[in-house]
């Protein structure tokens, strides 16, 4: 099965190990990614104003990538990627106004009429692929592995680009159990790292960050998986400072949901690229025996 | 601390602003609490996100331009979604943000971002961070 495949800026460097992790996957699935040729950065956060039409543009530009190569459906990996062009994808199919004021501004482009299917690589597994073929695949199940999925924002809201309940979302808890891991549901699940406010008040993007992992921990997970660069660098990259501004932080392994996918998988521990991850999440891989040496 | 809310001190240009941009109409939000009960960020808040909307019915322009609130926002949807009036009011948060920004005021200063952060940073946290908080 072949589909186009877009991966945003952040994947292709400090994202690194959710792209690499992801399509080693999608190789052992027998799904052929085809990168988008000239694709563009989508603009990270959906402009949220009525009279901003030029932040649409470049999500669209993506848009008319993936027909360009002759594709109706286009998978994301970054979370924020997925929700950026799913709902610049919703505004060109419904909104007939703008839809034109659009494309008479890309005149050197095709028009564009949201035809074309937005997926973020967990619906895709769940829709098109089916849990029972993912799980035909794992070698190694997470046995024992008490992991809590984290879903953050952009994949459950707003409700036209939602791929799941917002309220009580299920496809990471079907995916993390196909891999073979002790799903840890928890409150936390679905609430903001503090997202871009790393840059504005990163204190209060730290403390919600910290709220989250506790609360995790605090259900009984062990470790966490989550879908979003971003999520990543506020829950992972800054725990340090957690685990030194609150007391009684604990540690916790952070992975992308694609790194225990690999694992599961049995494929090479190098496409997982954790030398991006916080040490712990390769010594609690080594402590169930999922990756050696 | 009170305030005098009288036709001297409505700005009706900064309510009907807000509308335009948001496409929200605000006037429907009956002070219930829910999107305060709702918002991660509640602690770091200077006003309840009931009291932005309190302040956008009354055209309390002033009391907003100084507001942190809006730029304490991380538009992560939850009141929108929890909206017993259906609501958006991640779009209003926004509007009031822009009220702002596009008077080219710039809530962060890129430049002044610390150079170790901006190394380590993923492109994704800076592209979101200047488009919501920089002019």
């Amino acid at each position: 099965m072949k589909i186009a495949y877009y991966p945003g800026c952040t994947l292709k460097t400090k994202g690194k190990s959710l792209e690499t992790s992801a399509l080693a996957c999608m190789g052992q699935l027998g799904i052929e990614a085809e990168e988008l040729e000239r694709w563009n950065c989508c603009g990270a956060v959906y402009s949220l104003a009525d009279d901003d039409l030029i932040h649409i543009v470049a999500p669209v530009r993506d848009l008319i990538r993936v027909k360009q190569a002759g594709h109706d459906k286009v998978i994301t990996l970054c979370s924020m990627c997925y929700n950026t062009l799913a709902r610049a994808n919703e505004l060109m199919r419904h909104d007939e106004e703008k839809r034109k004021t659009i494309n008479d501004f890309m005149d050197e482009e095709p028009d564009y009429t949201g035809d074309v299917q937005v997926l973020h690589f967990l619906d895709f597994l769940r829709d098109e692929i089916g849990w029972d073929k993912v799980k035909e695949k794992v070698t190694k199940p997470l046995s024992g592995m008490k992991v809590a999925p984290y879903y953050g924002c952009t994949l459950l809201r707003p409700k036209e680009v939602a791929i799941d309940r917002a309220d009580q979302p299920e496809v990471m808890h079907s995916f993390l159990e196909t891999l073979g891991a002790e799903v840890v549901d928890f409150p936390g699940a679905i609430q903001c790292c503090g997202t871009y406010q790393v840059l504005g008040n990163p204190d209060a993007a730290l403390k919600v960050s910290h709220d989250i992992l506790s609360d995790a921990t605090s259900h009984g997970a062990e470790a966490l998986a989550l879908t979003c660069p971003l999520c990543d660098y506020n829950m992972s990259k800054r725990q340090d400072q957690m685990l030194q501004k609150y007391e009684g932080a604990r540690e916790v392994p952070i992975y992308y949901f694609t790194q225990l996918m690999a694992i599961a998988m049995g494929i090479p521990v190098e496409e997982c690229h954790f030398e991006l991850n916080r040490e712990s999440s390769v010594q609690l891989l080594k402590s169930k025996n999922l990756v050696t040496g | 601390m009170a305030r005098e809310i009288s036709l001297k001190t409505i700005d009706d240009r900064f309510r009907q602003k807000i509308k335009e941009i948001s496409g929200q109409n605000f006037q429907q939000c009956f002070q219930c609490g829910t999107c305060s009960g709702s918002c991660p960020m509640t602690e770091h808040l200077d006003l309840m996100p009931r009291q932005v909307m309190a302040l956008i019915q009354f055209g309390q322009a002033d009391a907003l331009d100084v507001a942190k609130t809006p730029f304490v926002c991380a538009s992560c949807h939850t009141c929108m979604v929890r909206c017993p009036r259906g609501l958006d009011l991640t779009k209003i948060m926004e509007a009031v943000r822009l009220v702002k920004l596009r008077r080219n005021v710039n809530e962060i200063e890129p430049s002044n971002l610390q150079p170790e952060d901006v190394t380590e940073m993923p492109q994704v946290a800076m592209v979101s961070g200047f488009r919501k908080l920089t002019s």
